[in-house]
């Protein structure tokens, strides 16, 4: 492990790299900020400059530094505005904005700073001890083992939806994976589905797909209810960074505790920064006594530093599956994997063996991009947080500008973008049902993925018999059916046990 | 019936003309050598055609029990509220992305972009144009500069009778 923290400190620390994890994190703070637009949108947006640089291990710097950046940006929306930019920065907005409301804004913003800081760079110490201990076990994995671990992980993200909302979700994930057929796959070299379109041939891009899915819909509920990126009641200046030496101590336990859960949580494929920064808010306000469990909700330094540091924790934690597995938790690291494939870096078991240089630089990267946010964004925030007052007038069109260039850029095809329109307008009817769409962009990721690990076991074996003569691949798959079918038995059974308390059983 | 329930429809409907692609389009075609293979190009996709007809069914006849509506915020996406949102601007952003695709080569980067920037901002409701159109001008000179000469990707910047 020291030889590869060397390797990847070399990698880390040259020029380009550092330049690439300050710029990311510069770049994803100020998109990240702006209410609407979260780090998948921003990710997907920054996808084709980054394919552009052409070297994997800057660009992973580059697009996690973003990652980072997003999340920071987004808090500080949340704590400025009560607009939070992302579901899982939401939590921060519980205490953070009272605060701001008190004029602490400046206070609070250090606090997420602060939390954020610690709560990411835990998390990567975690990475750093187990993902190459997962690595090594996963090397051990067959096609069969890779077919049955990736239903595994959909499943999960389909389970993970929340109640109500498993088969929703396991229809988008089929949907994706569905488009992931369109084109001529590797394996049998024949085009499918592609209604004889030549633009077809070589199959949907995922990057027209992920600005379709996320980018789009964002800047068209922008347009069509203005009060959602409203940026009414900011809370003029912000002065002041320092919190006091009580406040510190309070924090240290909290951010012990939640960066802890927060890894944990996000590594748990389809569960992420959002559940983990719920939770950690949750967890938090029921063990906290007396007064300072009062204090939740009207500006608590716990209730602030807690959603913070766990969602920082489980960005962290979710590249655990995608650097170990090659499998996305989440749709942000499911864009990630989009990037690195297209880059001819193949995520997985091998990748620590293979390139390690490209695995300890992202770890590597990881602290310096947590140091370049408390460092160098803190202060600057009064005037990144300038941005809030560009009239949404200019801000929407070069948002759907720079949604346009990132689908051209890719493929230099004008008709990528009608394509994006297309994808788009549908992805946003699918808002309006409420159908969750990170499923339907990971199952598009993993489609292909999927279809050759489950081609190669059926060719292996000669038919469907690799499930059950390899006991791990029909534990995954066992696995993955529970996982599908519990959310469904347990609101089952409460609505039985509530039927009967009605009917006074 | 609700919108969702609709779409669910709609992703049945799907599956079945992809299911009947898959299973009756595709393997007419397959050579006979690979008629031998344990795995057809079509094996895939039959199985996602039966899958996504079983879970858009699911969700089509309500199996599975939505849990009781919280009611959204003023933010939140809301059917409900349609029509209190501006369907009209939106559309007219849409039918501006789709022209500008459309004339993106014959008109040329330069001023594809800068006039999708500036009639996007009218469309929005923006009256001066004495800043709006620098604004997009440079916008536009930037982008173009930073992508053909920094990234190498090549975009024409003037219209098809200016040549290259």
């Amino acid at each position: 492990m020291l030889e590869g923290i060397l390797i990847g400190l070399e990698a880390a620390f040259s020029i380009q790299n550092l330049l690439m994890v300050i710029a990311g994190c510069l770049i994803g703070t100020f998109i990240g900020m702006l209410p609407g637009l979260g780090p998948m949108s921003i990710i997907a947006i920054m996808i084709p400059v980054a394919i552009g640089i052409g070297d994997p291990a800057a660009a992973l710097i580059l697009l996690a530094g973003v990652y980072y950046g997003a999340i920071f940006g987004g808090s500080t929306s949340s704590i400025l505005l009560n607009a939070p930019g992302v579901a899982g920065t939401v939590a921060t907005s519980f205490d953070g904005y009272p605060m701001a409301r008190k004029g602490q804004a400046g206070k609070a913003l250090t606090i997420a700073a602060v939390s954020s800081f610690a709560g990411g760079t835990i998390g990567a110490i975690l990475l750093m001890i187990f993902a190459p201990a997962l690595s090594s076990v996963a090397l051990l994995f067959h096609s069969a083992e890779y077919f049955a671990l990736m239903v595994v992980g959909l499943s999960a993200i389909a389970a993970f939806a929340g109640t109500g909302q498993v088969a929703k979700a396991l229809m988008m994930t089929v949907l994706g994976l569905i488009l992931a057929t369109v084109g001529e796959g590797a394996l049998f070299n024949m085009p499918r589905f592609t209604m004889g379109l030549m633009d077809l041939q070589s199959g949907i891009s995922f990057i027209t797909l992920a600005m379709a899915m996320f980018a789009l819909p964002e800047a068209l509920f922008l347009v069509l209810n203005p009060a959602r990126g409203a940026g009414q009641g900011g809370s003029g200046k912000i002065e002041n960074l320092r919190f006091s030496r009580a406040e510190g101590r309070a924090m240290v336990p909290v951010i012990g505790r939640q960066s802890l859960q927060g890894f944990f949580i996000g590594v748990l494929p389809g569960a992420g920064a959002t559940i983990a920064s719920f939770l950690g808010y949750a967890v938090e306000r029921n063990i906290a006594k007396g007064d300072e469990q009062a204090e939740f909700g009207k500006g608590s330094v716990k209730g602030l530093a807690a959603p913070e540091t766990a969602n920082n924790a489980a960005c962290t934690g979710s590249f655990v599956p995608l650097l170990t597995l090659g499998i996305p938790g989440s749709g942000t690291t499911a864009i990630l994997l989009g990037a690195l494939i297209a880059l001819n870096v193949t995520p997985g078991p091998r990748l620590m063996v293979d390139t390690p240089e490209i695995f300890w630089a992202v770890i590597i990267s990881m602290f310096i991009g947590n140091l370049v946010l408390l460092i160098l964004n803190l202060p600057l925030i009064p005037y990144i947080a300038k941005i809030l007052a560009i009239p949404r007038n200019y801000l929407i069109p070069f948002i759907l500008f720079f949604t346009l260039m990132g689908a051209y850029i890719g493929q230099n095809n004008a008709t990528e973008l009608l394509m994006l329109v297309g994808l788009g307008v549908m992805a946003t009817i699918f808002r309006f049902a409420d159908y969750p769409l990170a499923p339907l962009l990971i199952g598009f990721i993993l489609g292909t993925m999927l279809e050759d690990n489950f081609a190669r076991s059926m060719q292996l074996y000669r038919g469907l018999g690799f499930v059950l003569e390899r006991p791990m691949t029909l534990a995954l798959l066992v696995l993955a059916a529970i996982l599908v079918l519990l959310p469904s038995y347990r609101a089952r059974r409460a609505r039985l046990r509530a039927q009967g308390v009605a009917d006074g059983d | 019936m609700a919108l969702d329930r609709w779409i669910a429809l709609l992703f049945v409907a799907f599956c079945c003309v992809y299911g009947y692609a898959a299973f009756f389009t595709m393997d007419g075609l397959l050579p006979p050598f690979m008629q031998r293979n344990p795995v057809w190009p079509s094996t895939f996709p039959k199985m996602l055609a039966v899958g996504g007809a079983l879970v858009g069914l699911i969700v089509l006849l309500g199996l599975e029990k939505p849990v009781e509506e919280k009611s959204p915020g003023a933010t939140d996406i809301n059917l409900a509220r349609l029509g209190d949102y501006k369907i009209g601007q939106a559309v007219l952003l849409l039918s501006l992305m789709v022209a500008y695709a459309l004339l993106l080569r014959p008109a040329g980067f330069l001023l594809a972009t800068a006039g999708f920037l500036v009639a996007g901002s009218a469309t929005l409701g923006e009256r001066k144009f004495h800043v709006m159109i620098p604004v997009a001008c440079l916008a536009t000179g930037g982008v173009w500069y930073l992508v053909q000469e920094v990234l190498g990707i090549f975009l024409r910047p003037f219209p098809f009778f200016l040549g290259t």
